[in-house]
């Protein structure tokens, strides 16, 4: 018997990573650079500025037992801000629990970023106007979550897309290739940004997966798929445009992979990096910093200076500051109120335990 | 011979003991070795998961024994259900028991179901250890008790072991029995230090310990709640009441007659259980009570449990949430009447 076999295509050859800027900030894809107006460039940078300081901050804020759940956001600001860029306010976003920033960026205000790491119930509850569903917990849950906004998005005619944020370490789950699928099947407006830091907490992304990219697992759920630069806000705004564009026109859903690093721990909770990752490892990545490459660029345009840089960051420390102060103010919480969130209206078994604890909680003022 | 060991080691130990006994006994989950699959890492050692429980195994047994995987909990679940079904006897570790919304088909319809559907035919040397317990500000997706869950389920053996000694015993116990177990390790518990028997032993399923004896009134608790229940039984002791406190050990299967022994010698009972109230492991031990002891009781049955709500990750409002001594006082006192109460 002779079955054919395709053994001398690589697939990875068909999934390049697209860079626009060198890590000293050069243009080196004239052809790919995207359409961006100064303004836009300016306020990219702005955002990424004060996301660092206020990630530094709150590493400080977490040590000192004023914060609780954290993840370091640390040299992955050009996967996170350059893609959540393209959002329209419309737009939906489903974030995973290091995405705090597009959250922010995209409405939440930051002092109930604040109460969301304290645990607190005002923490999860949006104004009414912001577009997104709660950090995603879950590995990979938000997958399957993301083709089913996007679905209802085009049954409502709406033109807005979604974006789903996930690591590295979603793509081993089933339903991240249960979403990725299933929106694709339906041409769904969905965008999948698969931020590959390279670990799960501790796991290398080779040893994960026999895939030698995780853009091409796209090729399999029949949508798009594209490597970026992660550490290049330029190339993750280029490929996020042409994703979304591809989205609202009804061509459906494209997995985006950025190509990034986390210069902290996983999370705040406790894993030692240095004993995963080595001091060379982290140092190569340091240097292909986002903000580095995006200062550079943008001071040879003439568009940012020390100035400019001084200001953000006096500003995200003022605001951090502020935002915690509003926080601190927020009453403290009880067992009768995780009771009355339970349903629309209390059940009977829900009133009467609501009815014992506020007994109890009366005796206790 | 006893040596003291954490209930962590005890785990760490049986696994061992279990793992040189029989060459099939394999451990797979994800970070099992922990830190073993980074190259660098490979002489100095692994951690053993995100507590450190299984440190230094995959040092003794190697990689293809111990095995780390991708997130992907169904993928290693079904493997290791069907790696059990054809002959090796997986410890499959689930890292926390709410991670089980990812892989229940696994456990409920094929590890659960083999044996009955293959007529008896197939056996299921599975062992699930999986991590539970509020108390650690680990929010509402990392701090349930599912062990109910498991228990409604017919076709698994749960076992929730509240100190070193029993937990020792009990996995070897799973492990080396031919039905799928599940394993529930209390995270707030990895600390705790105990006697340990220094071999090779098991302990039966289904055979509850008397922790303290009373007449006056019974007090079942699971898993770590075993201590509250001791804490309120001092607090009862010191108004002359005796308490006597059970602890299950496991829930499936349940060893009733010690429990329904003691109600008929106390005709009072509180179950104290940290998991929802809402058909669990507390409210199916009261209606079996209700069922077969009925005549011997002197007051209504009670359980003091969690409310009906997630576990809150804010750590003063867990406190709240959680069964304390006081809620058990509480409950007593409701039982008995304030005029007797009072008069205590």
């Amino acid at each position: 018997m002779d079955l054919p076999v395709n053994d001398s295509g690589r697939i990875e050859d068909f999934f390049p990573t697209l860079r626009i800027l060198d890590t000293q900030g050069h243009v080196i894809n004239e052809q790919a650079r995207p359409e961006i107006s100064n303004d836009e460039l300016k306020e990219l940078m702005r955002r990424m500025v004060y996301t660092r300081v206020w990630d530094q901050r709150a590493l400080k804020l977490n040590r000192q037992g004023r914060l609780g759940f954290y993840a370091p956001v640390a040299g992955q600001e050009a996967s996170m801000l350059a893609s959540a860029f393209l959002m329209d306010q419309e737009d939906w976003l489903l974030p995973s629990y290091r995405d705090i920033p597009q959250l922010v960026w995209h409405g939440l205000p930051l002092y109930k970023a604040f109460l969301y790491s304290r645990g607190h119930f005002e923490g999860g509850q949006y104004p009414e106007e912001l577009k997104a569903v709660m950090p995603q917990i879950i590995i990979a849950a938000q997958c399957t979550q993301a083709a089913g906004i996007a679905l209802g998005l085009k049954k409502r005619g709406k033109k807005q897309v979604a974006f789903c944020y996930f690591g590295d370490g979603a793509t081993s789950q089933g339903d991240f290739y249960e979403g990725m699928n299933f929106a694709g099947a339906y041409r769904a407006p969905a965008i999948f940004i698969c931020q590959n830091n390279r670990f799960a907490i501790s796991v290398p992304v080779e040893k994960q997966t026999a895939a030698a990219s995780l853009a091409q697992k796209a090729v399999a759920a029949g949508i798009r798929g594209i490597q970026v630069d992660g550490m290049d806000p330029l190339a993750v705004y280029a490929a996020t445009k042409k994703a979304r564009e591809h989205a609202i026109a009804g061509d459906g859903p494209t997995l985006i992979e950025t190509l990034t690093y986390r210069y902290g721990p996983h999370t705040m909770a406790g894993d030692d990096p240095t004993r995963y990752r080595t001091d060379e490892l982290t140092g190569e990545w340091e240097k292909r910093d986002p903000l580095i490459r995006f200062r550079f660029y943008l001071e040879r345009l003439g568009l940012w200076s020390q100035e400019d840089e001084e200001q953000t960051a006096e500003q995200a420390r003022t605001d951090v500051d502020k935002a915690l102060k509003q926080a601190d103010r927020v009453s403290k919480q009880n067992v009768t109120d995780l009771l009355g969130f339970m349903f629309e209206k209390p059940t009977q078994n829900i009133q009467e335990q609501l009815d014992a604890y506020s007994a109890r909680e009366g005796d206790q003022r | 011979m006893a040596v003291k060991m954490s209930y962590s080691d005890a785990i760490n130990d049986a696994i061992r003991f279990a793992m040189r006994k029989d060459e099939s006994v394999v451990l797979i989950g994800e970070d099992v070795a922990g830190g073993a699959e980074v190259d660098h890492l490979q002489d100095e050692g692994a951690w053993g998961g995100v507590f450190g429980v299984t440190k230094g195994i995959v040092e003794e047994f190697g990689r293809d024994r111990v095995i780390d995987t991708p997130i992907a909990e169904s993928g290693y679940m079904g493997a290791a259900v069907s790696a059990a079904v054809t002959g090796l006897r997986p410890i499959s570790e689930l890292m926390f028991n709410d991670f089980i919304g990812s892989c229940l088909d696994e456990v409920m319809n094929q590890a659960a179901k083999f044996h009955y559907m293959f007529g008896g035919k197939a056996k299921v040397p599975l062992t699930i250890r999986t991590i539970d317990g509020a108390g650690f500000n680990a929010a509402a997706q990392h701090s349930q008790s599912l062990y109910a869950l498991f228990t409604h389920i017919p076709g698994l053996k749960v076992v929730i072991p509240s100190n070193p000694y029993d937990m020792k015993g009990l996995l070897l116990s799973a492990i080396f029995d031919d039905d799928p177990v599940i394993v529930f390790e209390d995270k707030t518990l990895y600390g705790m230090k105990g006697e340990v028997g220094e071999g090779f032993y098991t302990l039966p399923f289904g055979k509850a310990e008397i922790k303290r004896s009373g007449k006056d009134l019974t007090i079942v608790g699971l898993g770590k709640q075993v201590y509250t229940a001791l804490k309120a039984a001092d607090q009862l002791a010191k108004k002359g009441f005796e308490t006597e406190v059970i602890d299950p050990r496991t829930l499936s299967p349940l060893d009733e007659d010690t429990i329904i022994k003691s109600v008929q010698k106390t005709g009072r009972l509180i179950i104290v259980d940290e998991a929802y109230p809402r058909c669990s492991a507390a409210t199916d031990i009261a209606a079996i009570v209700g069922d077969k002891a009925f005549d011997y009781l002197d007051a209504p049955i009670k359980r003091v449990t969690a409310p009906h709500a997630p576990v809150p990750f804010s750590p003063p409002l867990e406190k709240l949430y959680m069964p304390t001594p006081e809620k058990i006082i509480e409950a007593f006192r409701e039982m008995v009447g304030e005029h007797v109460f009072s008069a205590l």
